[in-house]
């Protein structure tokens, strides 16, 4: 069976695939990747469904090498790629030989890039996911972050043409964002003169943001609720902690908490959120949980609008 | 129209369900039956479900459904709830190692209140507790209330490590370290029971819902029961 070889795992290399469902009961969150938009299309590149288990990278410094031949596609925030000594681009099928190096640099732009193989990577599931959470020691390989020496063995699929997403098709990624916000959970609990500053206001990403939720700093918020009975906490939900700096929780997360919430963030633009470097900008605009569905079914319209198209030799 | 039950957006495909203001034993037991209901009701669009002291989160899938499919069959579940009380569904005996070499604070948190520590290990072993919710990390139950005469408050200063199996005190609530963690809580004794095991067809002994009562163990019990300190 082939399998790609880790030299160097980079900054923060995990497997992941969709994430973890349906079992909060034992207290395990949903892991997944942060950006499923460019993960899926970095499996769609390669032929996998959505499901494949593939490799999230954090900021990058992946290298790997090949043991047998493999085909992948790498999507997401865009880093220098090189394969032996030979640049290849992202957002295209790629294919290595056996022997072969690949070697990933620094994303600039976004942080999140997806390493999708063809077939996938043979990795065993633990409660229904292959999805890695660091802080409950579950999933991936034991656990863990992707460590030199590791062996990711690859499923077995029939080989796609040579075949890209067109750069019209890509996502660009900013050093800003604004994030939609459904009001909810202890949202009356925030004076209207809160909210004004909430939504009224940028926020800069905190160099404490990880997987389990981004952290930001400016204005303070503060909710007339002190703490609340711990409650169960959903993707994108906005916590406002007593020091009313917002925390943006995200697939790492816990699965509840006794902080006050003032909404939680569309998924969409956690997407975008996940993509920002400790620095970047946020801002903050509130819909309706009417027009998020509106939004979700037109987000799906888009993705079936995109092509993979024959690549250019 | 009474305060309770309340439903709230919760984000775009999330509602959540808060039964009553506070917790109780007998509100558990209806969030857990409101829980297996919704289970059922909601089939292939149900993401997940977190119980948690007095709410219930639901996570849908959005385009399969939307916000008033699901807050109407959460109506309608709310609704053939019987009424009253319901019994907790299982009684779980977690077996504990009182010592002060099991449990680190166990003696501190005896002077506190003027009670030899054998006396706080029998108070904590003397009443059953509710599992009001399940969170924090994998395994981790929190359950309560604790005698008013034992409950402390966290630590000032958290441990970087406090073994698996720990069993501890924090303000009225207790618990067993499912797994070696960092942790703030009042050590009192040590559980040679798994609260999570990965590799198990059954990870975790309890569930939200479910009653716990400590038994108290000497050194060679836990040991012959895998314990080792």
């Amino acid at each position: 069976m082939s399998a790609l070889l880790v030299e160097q795992p980079g900054l923060l290399s995990l497997l992941q695939d969709r994430g973890r469902f349906g079992r909060a009961a034992l207290g395990l969150t949903t892991g997944g990747p942060m950006d499923p938009i460019a993960a899926d299309l970095a499996n769609g590149l390669v032929g996998n469904n959505g499901a494949a288990t593939l490799i999230e990278v954090s900021f990058g410094g992946l290298e790997l090498r090949a043991d047998g031949p493999a085909q992948l596609a790498l999507t997401g925030a865009e880093l220098p790629v090189h394969i032996n000594d030979r640049a290849a681009p992202c957002w295209t099928v790629l294919e290595l030989a056996d022997g072969d190096r690949l070697r990933l640099g620094f994303s600039e732009t976004g942080c999140r890039s997806y390493l999708a193989v063809s077939g996938g990577f043979a990795i065993a599931a633990q409660f229904g996911s292959t999805a890695t959470v660091l802080r409950e020691r579950i999933g991936g390989l034991r656990g863990g972050r992707l460590e030199p020496g590791d062996r990711l063995p690859l499923g077995k699929q029939a080989p796609v043409e040579r075949r890209w997403l067109p750069p019209r098709f890509r996502t660009r990624y900013h050093h800003r964002t604004t994030v939609r916000v459904i009001p909810g959970y202890q949202q009356q609990h925030f004076s209207r003169t809160e909210q004004r500053r909430f939504f009224g206001n940028s926020y800069r990403i905190s160099d404490r943001s990880d997987r389990m939720g981004y952290r930001l700093e400016g204005p303070a918020i503060h909710c007339a609720l002190e703490g609340i009975l711990s409650e169960g906490i959903a993707p994108g939900a906005i916590q406002i902690p007593a020091d009313g700096q917002p925390i943006v929780l995200l697939n790492d997360r816990q699965t509840i908490g006794g902080y006050p919430k003032i909404g939680s963030a569309l998924s969409l633009d956690c997407a975008a959120l996940a993509q920002l470097r400790p620095g970047d900008t946020v801002n903050f605009t509130p819909i309706s949980e009417h027009a998020a569905h509106n939004a979700l079914h037109l987000a799906r319209a888009f993705e079936r609008s995109r092509r993979f198209e024959p690549a250019p030799a | 129209m009474p305060d309770y039950p309340r439903l709230q957006v919760a984000g775009e495909a999330a509602l959540i369900v808060y039964l009553a203001r506070d917790s109780s034993p007998e509100l558990t037991g209806r969030l857990q039956a409101l829980a297996d209901r919704l289970h059922e009701r909601l089939g292939s669009c149900l993401e997940d479900l977190v119980p948690s002291y007095a709410s219930v989160l639901v996570l849908f899938d959005a385009l399969e459904t939307d916000h008033f499919h699901v807050a109407r069959c959460v109506r309608e579940c709310l609704a053939e709830l019987p009424p009253g009380d319901l019994p907790a569904r299982r009684l779980v005996e977690i077996p504990v190692y009182y010592a002060p070499e099991s449990g680190a604070d166990l003696e501190t948190l005896g002077e506190r209140s003027g009670l030899d520590w054998r006396h706080v290990a029998q108070i904590h072993a003397s009443r059953d507790y509710q599992v009001y919710a399940i969170g924090f990390a994998p395994g981790f139950a929190y359950l309560g209330n604790v005698d008013e005469r034992i409950a402390a408050p966290r630590l000032s200063t958290p441990r970087t490590r406090v073994p698996r199996g720990a069993v501890a005190i924090a303000d009225r609530q207790t618990a067993v370290y499912p797994a070696e963690s960092p942790g703030g809580w009042n050590l009192i004794g040590r559980s040679p029971l798994r609260m999570f095991d990965p590799g198990a067809r059954d990870p975790m002994p309890v569930a939200v819902g479910d009653r716990v009562r400590f038994v108290a163990i000497d050194r060679r019990e836990f040991e012959a029961l895998g314990g080792a300190l």
